[in-house]
């Protein structure tokens, strides 16, 4: 490709984005006021969903379902990451480099607050900001973190616990969403079941979003390996 | 102008920069990195726009908290495959038209 056709190309793709810009703009603008409030129904219906957040109601009762595939999806991509090339087992992944002394005192600081910070983000995902996604991604973080320090416990690379601990969140969420088939639907909890049972499925999905998500960065394709002479 | 719409349109002005990088850019970190940034915008206009009228709309807060989710997975998916054509090409590009083998 010559120079002038690059610079063209260009031009024409900033064009083109700048004029996509301009329509979504234009669109945005004259949107009429939406007909359907969702809303309003969820704050009528919070007192039969067991917590008092709204979005953990949303998430994990009123649309149970997006949440059961999502987590389904995350094993998916784990999967597709393992499948790119990915190691067999954590444990193969090479640190880049010997771990710095501050490195490991200050992960070995951090580790405790971490799980506890997630342990508190779980629990008060049900009446305010927070839930098992919040609590799985600061738990993941210190995971990778202890990985890097060269501190990961021999016993958390242990391949068979860490499958049986990534597929347990999505076990677990299945049983609970057929358990009131016989009754009604898929994922109707019973009314004052449903705090317990939330709370249930969203330990299982903390612990295997967690290992889902750091699992995701530690089974990357090792380094791109010059060839040696 | 509410919080909500300035948030929509923000995310608007992210979503055509993603748009863009994505096509221009030739290294694959860069182009994974563009999809994050019009993913991050398409979230902003979702919540953005929920809340054009003051109130937050728990609906669409908790699709985009699932849809952020999902993007990290794709994102993760995305990096293993470059890393996997790196390994097989020693390139972080996608082969040139006309130059397969």
């Amino acid at each position: 490709m010559t120079r002038g056709t690059g610079r063209f190309r260009k031009m024409l793709v900033s064009v083109g984005c700048a004029s996509l810009a301009g329509a979504a703009v234009f669109a945005v603008m004259a949107l009429p006021e939406p007909a359907v409030r969702l809303a309003g129904p969820v704050e009528a219906n919070m007192d039969r969903s067991g917590v008092t957040h709204p979005v953990t109601a949303v998430l994990l009762n009123f649309r149970g379902y997006d949440t059961l595939l999502e987590i389904a999806v995350l094993l998916l991509a784990l999967l597709g990451v393992a499948a790119a090339g990915g190691s067999e087992k954590i444990g193969l992944r090479r640190l880049p480099s010997a771990p710095h002394a501050f490195l490991q005192s200050l992960t070995r600081l951090m580790a405790p607050l971490m799980v506890l910070a997630a342990g508190y983000l779980l629990w008060a995902g049900s009446h305010r900001p927070g839930g098992a996604f919040q609590a799985a991604a600061v738990l993941a973080a210190g995971i990778v973190l202890l990985f890097l320090a060269g501190l990961l416990p021999e016993r958390l690379q242990s391949d068979r616990l860490l499958r049986v601990g990534m597929v347990a969140g999505f076990l677990v969420f299945l049983a609970v969403a057929a358990f009131p088939l016989a009754g009604g639907a898929l994922l109707q909890y019973p009314v004052p079941l449903a705090g317990a049972l939330i709370l249930l499925i969203e330990s299982g999905l903390t612990i295997s979003l967690a290992l889902i998500l750091s699992g995701l960065f530690l089974r990357l394709p090792d380094e791109f390996e010059e060839e040696e002479e | 102008m509410t919080p909500g719409l300035l948030f929509a349109l923000t995310g608007i002005a992210l979503f055509s920069s993603g748009v863009a990088g994505l096509i221009l850019q030739t290294h694959l970190l860069r182009k994974i990195i563009a999809f994050n940034v019009m993913g991050s915008g398409a979230f902003l206009v979702l919540v953005g726009l929920a809340q054009r009228s003051g109130e937050p709309d728990p609906v669409s807060q908790a699709m985009v908290l699932t849809g952020i989710v999902v993007s990290i997975a794709a994102t993760a998916l995305a990096l293993a495959l470059a890393r996997r054509l790196l390994n097989l090409t020693g390139e972080m590009r996608f082969p040139a038209e006309g130059q397969d083998d």
